[in-house]
């Protein structure tokens, strides 16, 4: 084939998606990492068939008949899950025509659903892609409320629809920011979510009816009502110990709530009490400065400690310029921190689990997605070495058991400026 | 960076951009006569001394010299702040020096980031603290990054402990296409910034072209509000300079001073600016105006030019993989480093970013692997250079440090692995042959003013 149609092959792959079918395949005698917290298996085999995971592990048989690719030298994975990500809300975040990520101007605030506008052709969803992300829970930023809106559930697969699953979780900000969005006052966000959950209750209680002086508009308290009720998950942004603490408090006035906390840059302080209230937390791991007065405790050993208590902790929060496809990385870093005297890190397993399984079970999609496990989505990676060491990279990427193009604006660049030589046409010609 | 648009972004400690929100008041201080003030050369000296060290034989570690050299089971020796020997294992250790085994481990020489704004913009990120872009004027050549450094800031000891980093130099921010002066400090706690400064470092000049200027300056519906309107107003200003280097200085002019430094030599440029097409009008500029631009800074587009750079002796300051953010970011791509390095040119990795300073060596590393996918294979010992030497070096300071060369400040990092490795971090760190980090110590773990008494005081960070 001519480069020309090489080219058109790839992008034919992209653009019209539904040439493309899920593949049975299986890979034999790579390094399997499950994502289920273990460690990594020797000459390990995974089985993908319609689309799903048949079997994956050691001593796994072959189906007869079935393709067969020798995984000799590479790690095979489920695909990374993206927790708490506004990956496909912008296509440059400093370009506001650009950016659907927040809606500071709109009369609405919870009932804003993130959904409509996640766009499948993004730059940026097909370079995550690259990077081996396949799943991802994508979150509106907070424009002048203290709920930001609804989050959705996606796939990055190539193709014309990414959304799995629409209005997955409400977002509230709380702490320092939310102080500022509910008029200058840690005390005042608390009115106000409290005032918006009893709205909630009092119009699902009674279809039709409003108090005179409801303060949120009709479809901001509408959407209120699954998180009064549990059936959606509220995440809420909060850094310090202390306003942890006020979360978890809520609980006592709202039973239902089915909570999960968002930074928690001081939750290794009150660990033992996230962990019995049975709270799960989506962290980004690095922090270790105190980058504001509720994140004075910050330390990289936060996910470390946290796990060791017994809190479900993800990697996540990938917003702006901590890109989606930084998450080995930072995973990576979690075990470095079992060599540093005084540090507490994750093992390899719960490292990539925190990356994998865990961000899928606290989404909802716990034994569905970020796990190489019999009945799981057919999300596979293969890499060219331990995913989490910064020398590796997907070399195949399958979603629902599609293999997928890994083609995108940046291999694009690359591939055009590889040679500087420009002595024939100028480089507007050179694809 | 630190003039990105201010988003929120589900937690109030990520960054916020807030210098770009802060006020526009005050006087045009180009305008302020200076003239009873008599030029001192070096009026804010540095006070810096090294702290006392042993005599210290590191010992079977694998050594990269940071300019581009690899011992395996190698032998450092220092005393005395300075280097005193790098060689094999059959080098001979003179009496009185204390053996480190290195075995399994891994020496290189400090980590330096050629762009980072701690202590201008320290944490916490409060208004109060942020100091680092004087937004009032799109030319501020007056001011001098070192008079806003709060050497308090906790940045400081993280980039110590976690990325090994002993110099580094405080840049003013972009929001001015002429910023002011940065400062090139040593990483050491200090109560005043001049016991940090790096002696006889050079002065540097921070510049910026593209998007920040024109923003800032024409949200506030004035000169620039383009990119024309960026290369008129530098032009004028070196003009302007031009002038007062050739007048009788009878009325000084604090910024122009700096220019005319530059004019001389002897200031260095570093110069914020992400497209290819623009660092070329930036380099024909320096030429119009006479003027020499030492690095680029960002620099997402620089592979496009990888060749114009290389003839121009300007070096990358670069992110392994930072694109997309702003509109000038979004050619961004993984192998700008390692294109650059094929092709011959000067490549520094820089972290403009408090948590990255942490991870120089990653970043490093990352970029070093994306060139091998497309068939660049970069050597580890060279990649090394690109968070050492190369940074020392378009500091101006790479005759002192950057490197394992006898006389050299022992400015020197134990590692316990491959630096370029996610497992691997300093286990310690020396600065001027004094002990500065130690994780097996945690009386070695310096802990700033501002931390003393709150919650995590004195942690593993």
């Amino acid at each position: 084939m001519s480069r020309r149609a090489l080219v058109m092959a790839a992008l034919a792959a992209v653009v019209l998606p539904g040439m493309a079918s899920a593949q049975d395949f299986a890979i034999t005698n790579a390094t399997v990492a499950t994502g289920d917290g273990g460690a990594p298996i020797e000459h390990g085999t995974v089985v993908v068939r319609a689309g799903k995971v048949v079997a994956a592990g050691a001593g796994i048989a072959v189906p007869a008949g079935m393709r067969s690719v020798d995984g000799t030298g590479k790690w095979v994975t489920p695909g990374l899950f993206s927790a708490v990500t506004d990956l496909g809300l912008w296509d440059v975040e400093g370009v506001a025509d650009s950016n659907d990520s927040e809606a500071g101007k709109s009369p609405f605030n919870a009932a804003l659903d993130v959904a409509p506008a996640i766009n499948p052709a993004n730059a940026h969803i097909a370079i995550s892609r690259e990077g081996g992300v396949t799943r991802a829970s994508v979150a509106p930023v907070n424009g002048d409320s203290i709920f930001a809106g609804q989050g959705a559930l996606i796939d990055l697969g190539a193709g014309v629809d990414l959304v799995n699953t629409a209005r997955a979780f409400q977002f509230v900000q709380l702490g320092e920011a939310g102080a500022r969005l509910a008029g200058g006052s840690r005390v005042a966000a608390h009115v106000a979510l409290r005032n918006a959950l009893c709205e909630a209750r009092d119009l699902a209680t009674v279809p039709g009816a409003r108090s005179s002086d409801a303060m949120l508009t009709r479809a901001d308290a509408l959407a209120l009502a699954p998180v009064l009720d549990g059936r959606q998950a509220l995440y809420v942004g909060v850094e310090r110990a202390a306003d942890i603490r006020s979360v978890l408090a809520l609980k006592t006035e709202f039973p239902k709530l089915n909570l999960v906390l968002v930074g928690a840059t001081e939750g290794w302080l009150v660990a033992g009490a996230i962990a019995a209230a049975q709270v799960p937390v989506i962290a980004m791991p690095l922090r270790d400065l105190p980058a504001s007065f509720e994140s004075l405790a910050a330390t990289q050993s936060n996910v470390g400690r946290m796990k060791k208590a017994g809190v479900k902790v993800a990697i996540g929060m990938f917003g702006g310029s901590n890109q989606p496809r930084y998450a080995p990385q930072q995973a990576g870093n979690l075990v470095a921190l079992n060599r540093l005297p005084g540090a507490v890190g994750l093992t390899w397993g719960e490292a990539f689990a925190a990356i994998t399984s865990v961000p899928a079970e606290i989404s909802g999609m716990g034994g569905k997605e970020g796990v190489l496990a019999p009945g799981a989505v057919g999300d596979v990676v293969v890499w060219d070495g331990d995913p989490l060491e910064l020398s590796s990279a997907p070399v195949e990427v399958y979603i629902d058991g599609i293999r997928q193009p890994l083609d995108n604006h940046q291999s694009r660049l690359k591939q055009r400026y590889k040679s500087l030589d420009r002595t024939y046409l100028p480089k507007a010609y050179d694809w | 960076m630190r003039v990105s648009p201010a988003l929120r972004r589900w937690s109030s400690t990520l960054v916020l951009g807030a210098a770009l929100a802060l006020g526009a008041t005050g006087a045009d201080a180009k305008k302020q006569d200076k003239k009873a003030a008599p030029i001192v050369a070096d009026p804010y000296p540095s006070t810096y001394k090294s702290y006392p060290g042993t005599p210290t034989a590191l010992v079977g570690a694998t050594v990269y010299d940071g300019r581009g050299g690899r011992i395996e089971n190698g032998v450092v020796l220092f005393r005395d702040g300075k280097l005193q020997a790098v060689g094999g294992a059959d080098m001979a250790i003179p009496e009185g020096y204390a053996r480190i085994d290195g075995t399994g481990k891994f020496v290189t020489p400090g980590v330096i980031d050629i762009h980072s704004h701690l202590g201008v913009y320290p944490s916490p990120g409060v208004d109060a603290l942020a100091d680092g872009n004087e937004m009032t004027s799109p030319t501020t050549p007056d001011v001098w990054a070192e008079h806003s450094v709060w050497p308090q800031d906790p940045g400081f000891t993280r980039a110590l402990a976690n990325g090994g980093v002993t110099s580094l130099q405080i840049l003013p921010g972009s929001g001015n296409l002429i910023g002011g002066r940065a400062v090139t400090l040593k990483n050491v706690p200090s109560i005043t910034v001049q016991g940090m400064k790096f002696p006889g470092a050079p002065y540097a000049l921070k510049m910026a072209c593209g998007e920040n200027p024109k923003r800032v300056y024409g949200g506030k519906g004035q000169k620039p509000s383009t990119r024309m309107g960026n290369m008129s107003v530098d032009r004028q200003a070196w003009i302007d300079a031009r002038r007062y280097m050739d007048g009788d200085h009878s009325e000084r002019d604090l910024g122009k001073d700096t220019l005319e430094g530059v004019l001389k030599g002897e200031i260095l440029v570093q110069n914020h600016c992400y497209r290819a097409d623009e660092m070329a009008q930036v380099i024909d500029m320096s030429k119009e105006m006479g003027y020499k631009i030492t690095a680029f800074h960002h620099a997402v587009e620089a592979y496009k030019i990888a060749d114009i750079l290389r003839e121009n002796d300007i070096c990358a300051a670069i992110w392994a993989d930072w694109y997309g953010f702003k509109m000038e970011a979004y050619d961004g791509i993984p192998e700008n480093a390692a294109l650059l390095a094929n092709a011959g040119a000067c490549v520094v990795i820089h972290s403009d970013d408090e948590n990255g300073i942490q991870r120089l060596n990653q970043e490093a590393a990352k970029a070093q692997a994306d060139g091998r996918r497309i068939g660049i294979d970069i050597p580890d010992a060279q990649v090394v250079g690109w968070f050492t030497y190369n940074a020392a070096k378009t500091m101006g300071i790479g005759e002192k440090t950057g490197s394992l060369e006898v006389g050299k400040m022992a400015d020197v990092v134990l590692w316990n692995g491959n630096p370029l490795s996610v497992y691997s971090r300093p286990e310690k760190v020396w600065i001027d042959g004094a002990l500065m980090f130690d994780a097996q110590d945690a009386r070695r773990r310096p802990v700033s003013d501002f931390e003393l008494g709150q919650p995590g005081e004195g942690d593993v960070k």
